[in-house]
């Protein structure tokens, strides 16, 4: 895909993992199993999130999600969306450790159902439990530099600062915040939520994170497997980008072709 | 000894069962693969290889929990 790239990338690595890909993709809200399944493979993610339901007992469809992810292939991060308590997501983290694949949650603490903001103190106190019990916890949380200072000093494997509120598609609403999180940080900063179409992806990449996690801009784009290779492209594009230096802004024009042999 | 139909909650429904089964024999009746199913008994997670070990009680809340889609 990208060829001969002369910059030099660290490996991404999360809580002693390394990955290949930046680009970490859900597995929510898809037309269909198989549009999920291509959009996957088109994206080239290594890491998929999922979540944690009961099982339905009058099953009409195999709904499990394993029926349609290859944990051979993909890395399963679980989370705990859908939770509002520190006590109701540490139960799901548990319980997601206990089907047996890894100790990584994506810890989510949600404080307002209107934007799925997260509720900061109950996420800081639900970490201070999973990372004493072991888990590697990736932290989804606002884009508040302090709380992200405080997330690492509870023990996350990552801080997953939002780009704009879950499903929104509103893009990097405040790239100077995430920034300012990924200077002051040493865990990886993986941007979560609010993604929606490729400039957002690359946007994000260039702020100079070190991964993006997205789920709605792929499933419902109208085109999911398009638009999972755009966002491939886009994350690998940002990055490369971000390692390359950009140019300085400047107010003034500068010329890019000589002033001087210029016709009398 | 014979004894009638259990009751207890699954999955936040109530449900009745005969008595003396296993979680594990809980899953099969459901046709559910115990690899795939993660089982709490009364907010407690039972381990895969208690299940065959561990008695569906009268009165127990279960929960049975598995990975679905999600961001």
């Amino acid at each position: 895909m990208v060829a001969e790239v002369s910059v030099q990338d660290i490996p991404f690595a999360i809580g002693g993992r390394t990955f290949q890909s930046r680009l970490i993709v859900g597995t929510g809200k898809y037309r269909d199993n198989a549009t999920m399944v291509a959009a996957h493979a088109a994206s080239g993610a290594d890491i998929v999130t999922v979540a944690v339901r009961r099982v339905d007992l009058d099953r009409t469809k195999e709904d499990g999600i394993l029926y349609h992810v290859d944990p051979a292939r993909y890395f399963l991060l679980a989370n705990t969306a859908g939770c509002y308590t520190a006590e109701d997501a540490i139960r799901y983290a548990r319980l997601a450790r206990e089907a047996g694949f890894n100790e990584f949650i994506k810890l989510e603490v949600i404080g307002d159902q209107q934007t799925l903001l997260p509720d900061v103190a109950e996420l800081l106190s639900a970490t201070a439990v999973l990372v004493k019990e072991g888990f590697q916890v990736l932290a989804y949380t606002n884009e508040d530099l302090v709380t992200a200072l405080r997330l690492e000093d509870a023990g996350c494997a990552a801080v997953m600062p939002l780009a704009s509120p879950i499903g929104s598609g509103l893009g990097l609403l405040n790239p100077y915040a995430v920034r300012t999180i990924k200077h002051r940080l040493s865990v990886p900063i993986i941007v979560d939520a609010g993604v929606g179409t490729a400039s957002d992806a690359c946007l994000t990449m260039e702020q100079g994170v070190d991964g993006i996690l997205m789920n709605t801009a792929i499933a419902e784009a109208a085109d999911a497997v398009g638009m999972a290779t755009a966002m491939r492209y886009a994350v690998s594009a940002g990055r490369l980008a971000f390692l390359s230096g950009r140019m300085p802004r400047r107010e003034v024009a500068v010329p890019s072709s000589p002033v001087t042999g210029m016709l009398a | 000894m014979t004894t009638g139909p259990i009751q207890f909650t699954l999955n936040g429904e109530p449900r009745e069962l005969p008595d003396g089964l296993t979680l594990l024999q809980l899953l099969e009746h459901f046709a559910l693969d115990p690899r795939a199913v993660v089982v709490e008994r009364n907010r407690e997670i039972v381990r895969r290889p208690a299940l065959a070990e561990t008695p569906l009680k009268a009165g127990d809340t279960i929960e049975l929990v598995h990975f679905v889609g999600g961001g």
